[in-house]
């Protein structure tokens, strides 16, 4: 069934891509597609903590920018815009999932005491050293979906995705203040939470 | 043991700055009372330790690749089907 070939090297540079883009040359769509659906596939899988909620998520996000790449501006890299209109409909989903009606814009914490660590034990890990067992890899998986949705996507482009701060922003249309602020909350959070498994219990080399 | 003979209100003031700190963002005065106050602090040592790490683990979190099938569904979707299944 395989018709077509991808040819990534087609197009010089992205603004050349972005031209064949808004002529509705298809292969520039599939180039996009090919380029930059594993990283959208994992921001969304990260932030809705589901594969096929992920799927959708792609799905509703590559549609919508192959409709409107006429409003991207070229300020931002081409990155940035997709990373923004998935973040949108992951968080999108996120709204429709939910029945009650808390804010999702607006992260739960609200007391500054609230933030303050507990955990104060030292971990016997060395990140970077060792692989992650599955067993740690699930727990650090639950800790990011305990998270309120805003600081989730702030923390998974900026500390998994590896964005830069001002592109992180960009994504999520806040200062980079405001990233920032959400960035730190997430990372208390996700120490606490971390800590609960690791304080004390020293971790064997994954097979 | 942790012992506590300081005021806990540097502890709480320096918190906030603590991820700057690890991203390197931090001016250099706060780095120098951040440094001086975790000497005296174990707690703060292990707050700014444990924080690295966090930051380090997921840094390490392999990512899940879109599997073929998924990508083949959105290239359906995008109306795309003729690139279904091309070579990287
Ligand atoms: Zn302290």
């Amino acid at each position: 069934m395989a018709g077509l070939t991808i040819d990534l090297n087609l197009y010089a540079d992205e603004a050349t891509l972005i031209d064949a883009l808004l002529s509705g040359d298809k292969h520039a769509c599939a180039c996009m597609v090919r380029q930059h659906g594993s990283q959208m596939y994992a921001v969304a899988l990260r932030i809705m903590g589901d594969p096929d909620e992920a799927e959708d998520v792609v799905q509703d996000a590559f549609i919508s920018a192959c409709g409107k790449v006429a409003s991207f501006e070229g300020r931002s890299k081409l990155s940035t815009w997709l990373y923004r209109i998935t973040t949108n409909a992951a968080l999108m989903r996120l709204r429709k999932r939910r029945d009650d009606t808390v804010s999702l814009d607006e992260p739960q914490i609200g007391e500054e005491g609230e933030l303050l660590p507990r955990q104060l034990g030292d971990w016997e890990i060395d990140p970077g050293r060792q692989a992650l067992s599955s067993e740690l890899r699930q727990v650090m998986e639950e800790a990011v979906e305990s998270l309120p949705p805003a600081l989730r996507a702030a923390f998974v482009l900026r500390d998994i995705q590896g964005l830069s701060t001002q592109e992180a922003a960009e994504a999520l249309d806040i200062s980079e203040t405001a990233l920032k602020v959400r960035l730190h909350r997430a990372r208390l959070a996700l120490r606490e939470r971390l800590a609960g498994y690791l304080t004390g219990h020293p971790q064997e080399m994954a097979p | 043991m942790n012992t506590h003979d300081h005021d806990h209100g540097d502890c709480r003031q320096l918190l906030k700055d603590l991820s700057d700190y690890i991203d390197g963002d931090l001016d250099e005065t706060l780095c120098v009372e951040i440094e001086r106050h975790m000497n005296d602090c174990d707690n703060c040592r292990v707050v700014v330790d444990t924080l690295r790490k966090t930051v380090s683990l997921y840094h390490d979190l392999p990512a899940t690749p879109m599997p073929a099938e998924v990508e083949e569904r959105l290239f359906r979707c995008l109306d795309l089907e003729a690139f279904v299944g091309a070579e990287r």
